[in-house]
């Protein structure tokens, strides 16, 4: 019962990915929608409202700036997870290490 | 890895990676690059001199400690700037509204807040790639 639930849920959430395929705009299309005037107003405007000759930088690091410092945090929480997995305290090594040459 | 040609390369080409490291970091707001990708070259530097070294000169070189420092640091560096727009009246992380002086337009000291973020994007980069690397090692030993 449970396996034809789940495989019922998978298959409706499948047609429903499937179905919007069809939906999607060609790639490169001059009517698509994420060409609208948002980027027409960085072109023109980004100079004048930051000063950064790069448009890249000056998204980046201020109009979406509180999302750069997500991507940071997200670094943050790699290294976190990772010395947690690997399970190597720094300072207690050093201790221990230290006990051993004395 | 004991070889000296390996040791010899990494000697010269060490201070032109980090040069070149540091350009792309400053000139952030300039030219292609930023934060991301200045301190992936600076911490590519370090990986190198580790990897033709050994570990315990890499660790010599960026201890844990430093390095967990600079780490923090970075992420420090970008709040307290995004929290001074709070402070001056705007919301957080408001450059040329704020007050922040917008210099002349091409230069390296321009655009307000963008170079102080992007600077410490980079140490931030660089310290958690050098640090996973050593961490790695480490376990592997």
């Amino acid at each position: 019962m449970k396996k034809i639930f789940t495989f019922a849920i998978l298959g409706g959430l499948l047609l429903v990915l499937l179905s919007s395929i069809s939906e999607i705009p060609p790639l490169g299309e001059e009517k698509n929608p994420s060409y609208n005037e948002i980027s027409e107003y960085y072109v023109t405007e980004s100079v004048q409202d930051t000063g950064a000759k790069n448009i890249i930088a000056a998204i980046i690091t201020d109009y979406r700036a509180f999302d750069t410092l997500g991507e940071t945090t997200v670094l943050f929480t790699g290294i976190a997870a990772v010395s947690a997995m690997i399970g190597i305290s720094h300072h207690k090594g050093k201790k221990e290490d230290q006990e051993h040459h004395g | 890895m004991d070889d000296l040609f390996v040791k010899l390369t990494t000697r010269m080409i060490l201070p032109f990676i980090q040069l070149y490291g540091v350009y792309v970091i400053l000139h952030g707001h300039l030219s292609p690059g930023g934060g991301f990708s200045g301190g992936a070259i600076y911490a590519a530097s370090i990986v190198l001199y580790t990897l033709a070294f050994g570990l315990e000169k890499g660790k010599e070189r960026m201890p844990h400690e430093i390095s967990s420092k600079i780490e923090t640091g970075g992420i420090l560096v970008y709040v307290l700037v995004g929290l001074s727009g709070i402070f001056l009246g705007y919301t957080f992380l408001t450059n040329i509204e704020a007050g922040f002086p917008i210099g002349t337009f091409g230069k390296v000291l321009s655009a307000g807040l963008i170079p102080v973020v992007t600077f410490a994007i980079g140490l931030k980069v660089m310290s958690t790639i050098v640090t996973l690397f050593h961490t790695m090692l480490e376990e592997e030993s």
